[in-house]
């Protein structure tokens, strides 16, 4: 590890294919992202808020997607989560 | 035509809201009697929020998917004999402790939150609660299933909630488990899916399973990241939980502080077996101990305070000890269960050379320092035929129940820690500070412990000698020792075509 980052949010998905449109949209819409492989899945981490956004997954798979299927891939976060329909969003402070 | 889709909100808020009523011919509290007990005020439950707002519709198909996925791959895994392609079978002892040691406290987890989803007084509690205490029986349910291939072809896993009630080493899961079962309802959600869930799971689940996934256990990958999903919903829940009771009254906060410090220090005592799972039961290790603490405790947990900070929540006492520990403890720990290989469910045996220089290289400071020569010398004199297991049984922690193994790592890492109070003429054991303050804040309740190593002597595990409690235990006498002495290890010669070591052994 360099140096620590104090207010890191991330979210950890299976390493599979129906996450990755999910890491795709990720890393779209959260330029600042890191994403690291690890064995059997994948950790994105932001500083500060991280947000997963239903409109761009949907033009990644090109069909409706809903939000809450995130669970079937979801390994593990850290924020405070906030969710509607349109949006996944982890946020500290 | 159908009607339009409510949004996700709106069928959360018809879920939860409005479904309980006030009681008119029983009076409230003799309803939910038991949600006052503990001191915590709750003005306003419809305050609470699952910031999920996943209703029953949605979590049954949820689950139903991942259900499917999980016992399709478990199915195809054991068709294609999945078992002989792990890294080792030495890897298995990590899959035994987990069974006997994890796997009874999602059960118990499972009692604990029907209990809360009856008891507590806001619908929108209860119901988070009853989910989750469907989503702990399904983790015990799936873990029993998957594991039940490797019972098949490996020793050691046949009895795991038969022994989660007697052997020595898995009391210290038991013993926190019901702790926070015993306690009122508040301070058990705050126990298990706060200090438990949310600080420490990662520490469990992430590594380890990347670990499994690493060793070529597909089907612990699978149903470990099956119930990581789920365990991400109980952390939310956790934190929610927590900043709803410190929002909702002033005299919350100290209670809650309390109760953080005590369940962080229990379950971080309780992850003590698991940073010797990860460091060396794991053939192939993707991440030591150490590196995962730094990760997932100082840096996220530190996140995480940092940001509870505004509601006046502080780091749980003794964490600083806890991370001072974090290079020494797996270690340790190793170490007492090769002292005792005889008494254990699962197989020891020290690192190999390749392990060791792993070990080396993640531990600078401590591994070859400290640790390196007690392993070369096991080695040694099993080489040798000289070495023999600790024929005394050790004194155990009154309150985390884990052996008097641990040293003052801050000042003399080689000493031994060891704390001791006296309560109504009786003088009482502790392995750390935080043991001991968390026996001294409640010391009726641990007075009371069922110390294994106390039972045996009292005549109460099946006899004197340690075959008449391992009976008891019901262990197979293949289940334990060294592991190149062992069947597992014969078993793994023979699939592999190494009919030389699967006759001898080593």
């Amino acid at each position: 590890m360099t140096d620590k980052k104090k207010n890191t949010a991330f979210l950890i998905v299976q390493d599979n294919e129906d996450a990755r449109p999910i890491i795709e949209a990720v890393e779209q819409d959260n330029p600042e992202a890191s994403i690291q492989y690890e064995p059997g899945m994948v950790r994105m981490e932001c500083e500060g808020s991280l947000i997963v956004k239903q409109e761009t997954v949907e033009a990644l798979i090109g069909r409706d997607w809903d939000v809450q299927e995130l669970h079937l891939v979801l390994i593990s976060l850290a924020g405070n989560v906030d969710e509607d329909d349109e949006k996944f969003e982890l946020s500290w402070g | 035509m159908a009607a339009k889709k409510l949004n996700l909100r709106k069928r959360y808020e018809l879920l939860t809201r409005g479904m309980g009523w006030e009681t008119s011919y029983q009076k409230m509290d003799d309803v939910f009697p038991y949600d006052t007990f503990e001191g915590i005020k709750i003005t306003d439950w419809d305050k609470w929020e699952d910031p999920f707002r996943l209703t029953m519709d949605a979590y049954w198909k949820f689950q139903a998917e991942k259900e499917k996925k999980l016992y399709a791959i478990i199915d195809s895994f054991a068709q294609n004999n999945g078992q002989t392609n792990l890294a080792d079978a030495s890897y298995l002892s990590a899959i035994k402790l987990f069974i006997t040691g994890v796997t009874p406290l999602e059960y118990a987890a499972h009692h604990g939150f029907s209990h809360l989803g009856r008891h507590f007084r806001g619908e929108g509690a209860r119901i988070a609660c009853q989910m989750q205490a469907i989503d702990e029986l399904r983790h015990a349910q799936t873990q029993i299933h998957t594991i039940s291939h490797y019972n098949k072809h490996f020793t050691g896993l046949h009895n795991p909630f038969h022994q989660s009630d007697r052997v020595w080493y898995l009391s210290v899961p038991k013993s926190f488990g019901e702790d926070a079962l015993t306690a009122g309802p508040f301070e058990f959600i705050t126990s298990i899916s706060f200090a438990f869930e949310y600080v420490l799971t990662n520490l469990l689940f992430v590594p380890f399973m990347s670990g499994a996934a690493y060793n070529g256990d597909m089907a612990t990958t699978t149903f470990g990241f099956s119930a990581q999903s789920d365990e991400s919903r109980h952390m939310t829940l956790g934190l929610e939980i927590i900043k709803f009771m410190v929002e909702q009254h002033e005299d919350n906060l100290p209670i809650i502080q309390r109760w953080i410090d005590k369940h962080f220090w229990r379950a971080y005592r309780v992850l003590a077996l698991v940073s010797a799972m990860q460091d060396y039961m794991l053939t192939n290790t993707p991440m030591s101990w150490k590196e995962a603490w730094d990760i997932y405790f100082v840096e996220n947990g530190g996140a995480l305070f940092e940001d509870l900070g505004r509601y006046g929540l502080k780091m749980p006492k003794h964490h600083e000890l806890a991370t001072a520990e974090a290079e020494h403890l797996s270690h340790q720990v190793w170490s007492v269960f090769c002292a005792l290989g005889n008494a254990t469910g699962f197989h020891t045996f020290e690192p190999s050379e390749e392990k060791m220089a792993w070990l080396s290289e993640k531990y600078p400071n401590t591994f070859d320092k400290y640790y390196r020569p007690r392993f070369e010398l096991w080695k040694r004199q099993k080489a040798e035929g000289t070495f023999e297991y600790l024929a005394s049984l050790p004194q155990l922690c009154q309150v985390c129940q884990i052996p008097m193994i641990f040293t003052e790592v801050e000042t003399d890492p080689m000493q031994i820690s060891f704390r001791n109070t006296k309560y109504k003429g009786d003088n009482y054991h502790f392995c750390s500070d935080g043991c001991k303050d968390v026996f001294e804040n409640e010391p009726e309740k641990y007075v009371q412990a069922w110390l294994p190593v106390h039972q045996i002597f009292q005549g109460n595990c099946g006899g004197a000698t340690v075959p008449e409690v391992l009976e008891w235990y019901k262990f197979q006498p293949e289940d334990g020792g060294d592991y190149f002495d062992s069947l597992d290890y014969r078993r793994w010669q023979e699939w592999h075509g190494n009919a030389e070591a699967a006759k001898t052994g080593s």
